[in-house]
């Protein structure tokens, strides 16, 4: 069983596992963190972006200043954002039979990988992380196509070239890797691979193993993957939460009793507790408004934002806000909003009750029904009549280099009475603010991450157990910036393993069994013998029949009756021989008693020695050795074939035949 | 007893007796034996008995009957101990042979009833309450008593084990009071029997290997040496302190937590007295584990008189923890011995990386003790302030995960006590401890940084902030101001800077908890510093009054209530919002005295109207300027609000803004001590007159006069003080004026009878000065005052009425005759 690591993103993972005779991909996480090199994508033309000096090394070589920008000491890349894929060299992903997705946020790849490797697969997903997973690509496409950029830069990506680049640009890994954003087209085509799943459904892969997705309690049809056979449970953790937020609660006893169990996705702000972050966000949020300025708050159309105006929902009322226009700016921000009242089965219990009643399960509704809250597909059109300020503008992307959001960087970003809150935990903010320097309006980080962090980890695994736990290696030591916080780390025995970007794991576990079916009529012609109290034995001679990785014994064709003078059959026809089986043996050899009747039958001078497996029996006259162990038994002596067959005779009176 | 009772009571004890008519009240069988140690007191008890034979039948019938309930055989138990307890009233029960029925082995303690706690608990209690005399500890010892009540030291019941541990004590100081007269510490030998036997089973106890047994040992020790005083106790602790010293020899110390409550009962008494006292404590400290140490060198360092290197070692005890906090976190090794004679052993550091529970535990007792032993007197000397404070702050850094300790046992508290609230919350009750000594600049730098870092940080939670803002507030008012300048000093101008956007953020806050503890913080700053300069110009500057001014319509009323509070205080210091930043005269003001009437006349829940009363109070006393503006008006508005309000405690506070306001008009009362003799002084009638007139016009009486019949007793006391008041500067005892002159006083009068009975629909109406004055002199206030003083049920609590009550709740009594009280 071998473990394949394409990502490095402990959040935005891509494994293959190699089981049985299966190659299963676990999640095909994108990442978005190369965005941060490129210039952002203004909606309207930005003249402070387009005047950005161009960069030039330090002897004056001015040859790359229509690539590369410099704003405020920091130089990016001056073209289309490109993502870095997961590694594709490492296997031939033409050979993967299945992608398990866990998450919307963690197929954001897949058209990279179904569209252009050779994949003929099938990927499963749950329907909401279908749905979602395409609002989210589909924004994330018509973010950058929209604004077409006619420069594509890629002189700065030659090796000899990057060497001389200042950091990050220079430290940037496999930036020849890194591809352009998907099309529509390559979407769809990528989505209609996936075949739709539900909890706890059974999946069988070529009879050789079972899949089963479990509620992993962070997003709206998010899961957990259980990889089992008939002897081998593999628990695939990844993106799961234990809060109580909108999703289903995470399913944890279904993953007891794994062998291994691979576990990422983990919160990436460990040290920021959900509940307090939200509450900063409220007080923040106030605050800014009270003063007059407006807030802009980078997100993702589904997820946290859910959360976030239902914490509003309670929240502008009793902090005289209720005047203040909410707006939700995003390609795709009507059919996330709607989407989200309509996956009933997938809400936790208090939201699926709310349905029956009927209401609906989130409070936003209530909030667009007021006109509290207003969506818009962009700032163009129907919002720039709408628009109020003091205002909270809700819009993407979370890394400030495309979408709407851009728009209100360069806006508000003149105004100290401004606020821009990062509530997504992907992007580093200071990174994301990078390009928009020098930058008045304030900045307060609030990331809100509902993932498991490492006390929960903690006592999951004492909860479920597994054999072996399998992580990121970021994940088994401190933070680099916080050495000392060694909480902050997977604590497990045996300790975890870990993997990175482009390494192979070979899971430290061998498969021992596999299960056999037997036919019924075979099964009836079973004599079983009980040799002790509950245990019985029988031979059984038998066809062993293999199909789909399905085994079967099937009672052997009946010998063909001996035709005259023909005393072989042909090698095809060949069936076992029953007739001259030796009798099989069982129990153990009672040295005491042994070593009586050995003196019974006149043998003297015997001599035991103990050893790490049994017992030696020395015969020292007759220069003979009896060594007995748990499973044989050998008589050692100097070609006296009588005495060997005697001693042999006295050992079998010590055991059952059958 | 009086004639009345001695005829109720065949009658009650035959209900008593009757296990058909069970008593319903727990509480009525409590007052009779009350009523009976009373009266016992007061007189012999065999005469009692003697007149009232029915109670020796009492008695006799609850042995016979089979099925009365355990309650009426505990009640019957305990009363034969307080007829007992003279010693002609024992022999007397004793002819009869009534003792040893009731309390021998033939009586409940052998029959099925025993397996009732309070039948166990009512033997006790007889016994306890008989053993008076010599003859009962013959009694005691005839009847086996002792043996039985060693058995009940492990009763299932507490209550039942604990009395039965005090009634060994009791005894033994009855045995022992006799013989140890005039001797000093007799010896062994000569103790009388019982207290050998006593004596005898503690010991068997202390060297029992079974804790429990060990334990009720202990304690029945501690229980002796706390509170009996005789010399004899010098005996015992001769006798059985090398026992206790030998239980330190065991490994783990059993029953520490009642080792160290005996030892230190020892050492309270009379330490000076007990041979070897101060080697055992010693000895104690030093085998003890760190956790069960602590409360043991918190109780030496308590003790007046003690020897200084006991001292040293206890409080090395306490400091341990932190030593070993702060040598773990110390990013180089520092001096030696921080904290001087305590560096960190290594089995506290065990007891600290051992479990977080342990580790948790440990460091807050430290923090606990030391935090109450900073304020005492016999606190040791010299404090080491400096090194506490580091440790504090260094608590709080591994908390928050800010400190970045680089040893291996560093790292690992780090990750025990991150984010660990109970810590937190004890080392910052700690660090505001601290506030009260000085330190260096930088450790108190370090302070103010650590507070602050908490006051900002999001994690901290609702209960740590509140504490963080408590401990914050003792530092800056206890920071020392600059010689020769009134105002703050700049560090704390600083500080201020920087915590009032904090202070701005957390009244944003989404948790109502954070909100009020926010706004208390900034009450009690603003009531200290209202008047400095620097205070006022960072206040002004920031949107705190803005943000303070809109949370009086919070939907959360406790912050509503501490809203109405603070601005209350800002508006007092001139300090609360105006559009353009600047302090604030009239018209502003004027809205926000409507603002909080209208919360006074509107809010639904009690605690903001209470908050605005006492901020009306308090700017009426304060001669708030633009109250003092028309303070007529301001009163009469504020009255008739609070007259309406359903809330007792509203209108108390009204009557509290009513005196505040006759007080201005008519001059000071006099002593507030009630037993003062000088006279109150009288208005000139001038004055009278003109206040009279508008005392009327704010309609004062009408509320006055409403309050005297409230249903809420401390409402209509305050009100009979106030009108009390009024009356000796109005209209003095013997002033020869004209009662009833006026018109309307009859039908006022009528009015306030009908008040008095309950129904208050009807108003005053418009009241005449002079009308007042006649009405003041009509009402019985001193009468009305007298009553309202006595307690609501003592018309009803005399013993008649208890007997009768009893009676009549099981129908002996005609349904007329009842008492419905």
């Amino acid at each position: 069983m071998k473990l394949y690591c394409l990502s490095g993103h402990p959040t935005l993972p891509c494994n293959v596992l190699k089981f049985k005779s299966t190659t299963i991909m676990l999640d095909c996480g994108l990442d978005m963190t190369s965005t941060l090199n490129f210039l952002p994508l203004p909606l309207v033309q930005s003249p402070r972006l387009s005047n950005l000096p161009g960069w030039s090394l330090k002897d004056g070589n001015a040859f790359l200043d229509k690539e590369l920008k410099e704003c405020s000491g920091h130089v990016f890349v001056d073209s289309v954002p490109e993502f870095c894929l997961p590694e594709t060299e490492l296997i031939d992903l033409s050979t993967v039979d299945v992608i398990l997705i866990s998450n919307y946020h963690c197929m954001m790849a897949l058209p990279y990988i179904t569209e252009h490797t050779g994949f003929t697969g099938t990927v499963y997903a749950t329907e909401p992380s279908v749905q979602i997973g395409r609002l989210l690509m589909e924004e994330l496409v018509n973010f950058i196509e929209r604004v077409p950029k006619a420069q594509s830069a890629s002189l700065w990506k030659n090796k000899d070239i990057q060497r001389l680049l200042p950091s990050p640009l220079k430290d940037a890994v496999e930036v020849s890797t890194w591809r352009r954003c998907y099309t529509m087209q390559e979407v769809n085509s990528a989505l209609s691979k996936i075949q739709l799943v539900g909890y706890s459904q059974k999946i069988e892969l070529f009879g050789a193993v079972q899949v089963t997705p479990l509620s992993s309690g962070y997003a709206l049809g998010s899961s957990n993957w259980i990889i089992q056979s008939h002897y081998e449970k593999v628990s695939y953790v990844s993106g799961s939460s234990l809060l109580t937020t909108h999703p289903q609660p995470m399913d944890q006893a279904s993953l007891k009793n794994s062998d291994v169990l691979i576990l990422t996705g983990l919160t990436q702000i460990p040290t920021a507790n959900p509940d307090s972050m939200v509450g900063e966000f409220c007080s923040n949020l106030s605050l800014t408004v009270r003063n007059g300025g407006n807030v802009l708050v980078p997100c993702y159309p589904s997820g946290v934002i859910y959360d976030l105006l239902e914490c509003l929902y309670q929240y502008i009322d009793s902090a005289g806000l209720s005047s203040i226009p909410f707006y939700f700016i995003s390609p795709v921000a009507n059919s996330s909003l709607e989407f989200s009242q309509i996956f009933a089965e997938w809400l936790c219990h208090n939201k699926q009750t709310k349905v029956y009643l009927p209401e609906p399960p989130f409070p936003h509704a209530e909030l667009i029904q007021t006109n509290k809250l207003k969506h818009y597909p962009s700032i163009h059109g129907d919002f720039s009549n709408d628009f109020r300020q003091p205002c909270v503008v809700f819009t993407g992307h979370p890394s400030l280099r495309f979408g709407d959001v851009v728009h209100f960087m360069e806006l508000w970003g003149k105004s100290s009475l401004n606020t821009v809150i990062f509530t997504e935990p992907d992007f580093t903010y200071l990174e994301a603010l990078a390009p928009y320097q020098p930058l008045a309006m304030k900045c307060i980080y609030c990331p809100i991450d509902t993932r498991l962090n490492f006390i929960q980890v903690s006592k999951l695994l004492k909860e479920v157990q597994p054999l072996h736990v399998v992580c990121p290696e970021q994940y088994t030591q401190p933070p680099p910036a916080q050495s000392h916080r060694i909480d902050l780390m997977i604590d497990c025995q045996p300790p975890a393993m870990s993997y990175r970007r482009a390494e192979v794991l070979a899971l430290p576990f061998k498969r021992r069994y596999e299960k056999i079916e037997i036919m019924p009529e075979l099964a009836d012609s079973l004599v079983p013998m009980e040799i002790k109290p509950g245990v019985s034995l029988a031979t059984v001679s038998a066809v062993l029949h293999t199909k789909d990785n399905k085994h079967i014994l099937q009672p052997p064709p009946r010998p063909a009756q001996p035709t005259g003078g023909k005393k072989r059959k042909r090698a095809s026809d060949d069936i076992p021989d029953c007739k001259v089986l030796k009798p099989l043996l069982s129990g153990s050899i009672p040295v005491e008693q042994f070593v009586q009747t050995l003196e019974k039958h006149g043998f003297s001078d015997i001599k035991v020695e103990d050893t790490a497996k049994g017992h030696i029996v020395l015969l020292q006259e007759a220069e003979t050795l009896i060594q007995i162990e748990e499973d044989s038994t050998h008589i050692i002596c100097d070609n006296d074939e009588m005495l060997r067959v005697r001693l042999r005779d006295l050992v079998l009176k010590f055991l059952q035949k059958f | 007893m009086d004639p009345e009772c001695s005829r109720l009571l065949p009658a009650l004890c035959a209900v008593l007796a009757d296990p058909g008519q069970p008593v319903a009240d727990d509480t009525c069988l409590e007052k009779l034996l009350d009523w009976f140690t009373a009266v016992t007191e007061a007189g012999s008890s065999l005469l009692l008995l003697q007149e009232n034979p029915c109670l020796v039948e009492l008695l006799f019938h609850v042995l016979k009957s089979q099925d009365l309930s355990s309650r009426i055989l505990s009640f019957s138990l305990r009363l034969a101990g307080i007829f007992a307890a003279q010693e002609n009233c024992f022999q007397y029960l004793q002819q009869g042979e009534l003792l040893p029925m009731l309390f021998g082995e033939v009586g409940p303690l052998g029959g099925a009833a025993w397996t009732a706690p309070a039948v166990r608990s009512g033997w006790i209690q007889g016994l306890r309450t008989l053993a008076q005399h010599p003859s009962a500890l013959r009694f005691l010892a005839a009847c086996g008593a002792v043996d039985t009540i060693f058995s009940l030291q492990g009763d299932p019941s507490l209550f039942v084990a604990s009395a039965a541990g005090q009634l060994l004590v009791h005894i033994l100081d009855l045995a022992m009071r006799g013989p140890a007269e005039g001797h000093r510490s007799p010896q062994a030998c000569d103790w009388p029997a019982c207290a050998q036997k006593i004596v005898g089973h503690i010991e068997d106890s202390l060297c029992s290997t079974a804790v429990p047994q060990v334990t009720q040992a202990l304690s029945v020790l501690t229980t002796a040496f706390g509170h009996c005083h005789g010399l004899w106790t010098q005996g015992l602790w001769v006798r059985l302190s090398p026992l206790v010293a030998r239980l330190l020899e065991k490994d783990p110390v059993p029953a520490s937590h009642s080792l160290v409550d005996l030892l230190l009962s020892v050492a309270r008494s009379a330490p000076s007295s007990y041979r070897g006292l101060w080697e055992t404590l010693a000895q104690t400290l030093s085998h003890l584990s760190p956790t069960q140490a602590g409360p043991l060198a918190l109780g030496i360092l308590k003790l007046q008189d003690c020897p200084q290197a006991l001292r040293t070692q206890a409080f090395g005890i306490l400091l341990q923890p932190l030593a070993c906090v702060l040598e773990a976190a110390a990013q180089a090794p520092g001096p030696p011995g921080l904290l001087e004679g305590a560096a960190g052993n290594s089995m506290t550091v065990d007891t600290l990386l051992s479990s977080k529970s342990a580790c948790v535990g440990l460091l807050c007792c430290a923090l606990a003790h030391l935090g109450l032993l900073q304020p005492l007197p016999q606190r040791p000397s010299p404090w080491p302030q400096a090194p506490l404070l580091g440790a504090a702050v260094t608590i709080l850094r591994l908390c928050s995960g800010s400190a970045a300790p680089t040893s291996d046992v560093g790292s690992r508290l780090c990750a025990i006590l991150v984010g660990c609230g109970r810590v937190q919350r004890a080392a910052l009750d700690f660090l505001g401890a601290l506030s009260q000594g000085t330190g260096p600049q930088e450790l108190v730098t370090q302070v103010f940084s650590v507070l602050l870092e908490y006051l900002v940080s999001p994690e901290s939670s609702s209960m740590v902030l509140k504490k963080a803002f408590q401990a914050t507030l003792r530092w800056l008012l206890s920071s020392p101001k600059t010689p020769g300048c009134c105002d703050l000093d700049p560090h704390t101008q600083l500080f201020l800077r920087e915590l009032l956007p904090v202070l701005q953020k957390r009244l944003c806050s989404p948790c109502w908890e954070v909100r009020d503890s926010g706004l208390e913080f900034l009450t009690q700053m603003t009531r200290h510093w209202g008047g400095q300069a620097g205070f006022r110009q960072a206040l002004l500057a920031s949107e705190v009054p803005e943000l303070t001014k809109q949370l009086l319509r919070d939907p959360e009323s406790y912050v509503r209530a501490s809203a109405v509070t603070a601005t209350g205080q800002l508006s007092s210091w001139g300090l609360c919002a105006t559009p353009a930043g600047h302090e604030c005269p009239g018209a502003q003001q004027e809205s926000l005295l409507v603002e909080l009437l209208h919360i006074l006349s509107t809010d639904s829940e009690g605690f903001p109207r209470r908050a605005v009363m006492q901020v009306f109070t308090e700017w009426l006393r304060d001669g708030h300027a633009d109250v003092a503006e028309d303070a007529e008006q301001f009163v009469a508005g504020a009255l008739q609000a609070a007259s309406r309000d359903l809330d007792w405690e509203v209108r108390a506070q009204g009557l509290e803004l009513a005196l505040v306001f006759l007080e201005q008009l008519l001059g000071q009362r006099g002593s507030h001590c009630p037993y003062a003799v000088a006279l109150p002084e009288t208005a000139p009638p001038g004055v009278l007159a003109q206040a009279l007139q508008v005392l009327c016009r704010v309609q004062l009486f009408e509320f006055a006069f409403r309050a005297l019949f409230d249903c809420d007793r401390p409402v209509a006391q305050k009100s009979c003080d106030l009108l009390l008041f009024l009356r000796a500067k109005a209209a003095p005892c013997g002033s020869p004026q004209e009662a009833g002159d006026s018109p309307n006083v009859a039908s006022v009068e009528a009015t306030l009878q009908r008040w008095q009975a309950g129904e208050q629909g009807q108003p005053l109406g418009y009241l005449e000065p002079g009308a007042v004055v006649a009405l003041l002199r009509s009402v019985d206030l001193e009468g009305l005052r007298d009553t309202l003083a006595e307690s609501s049920d003592h018309v009803e609590k005399s013993p008649q009425s208890l007997l009768q009550d009893m009676l009549a709740a099981v129908g002996v009594l005609g349904e007329n005759e009842a008492d419905c009280y």
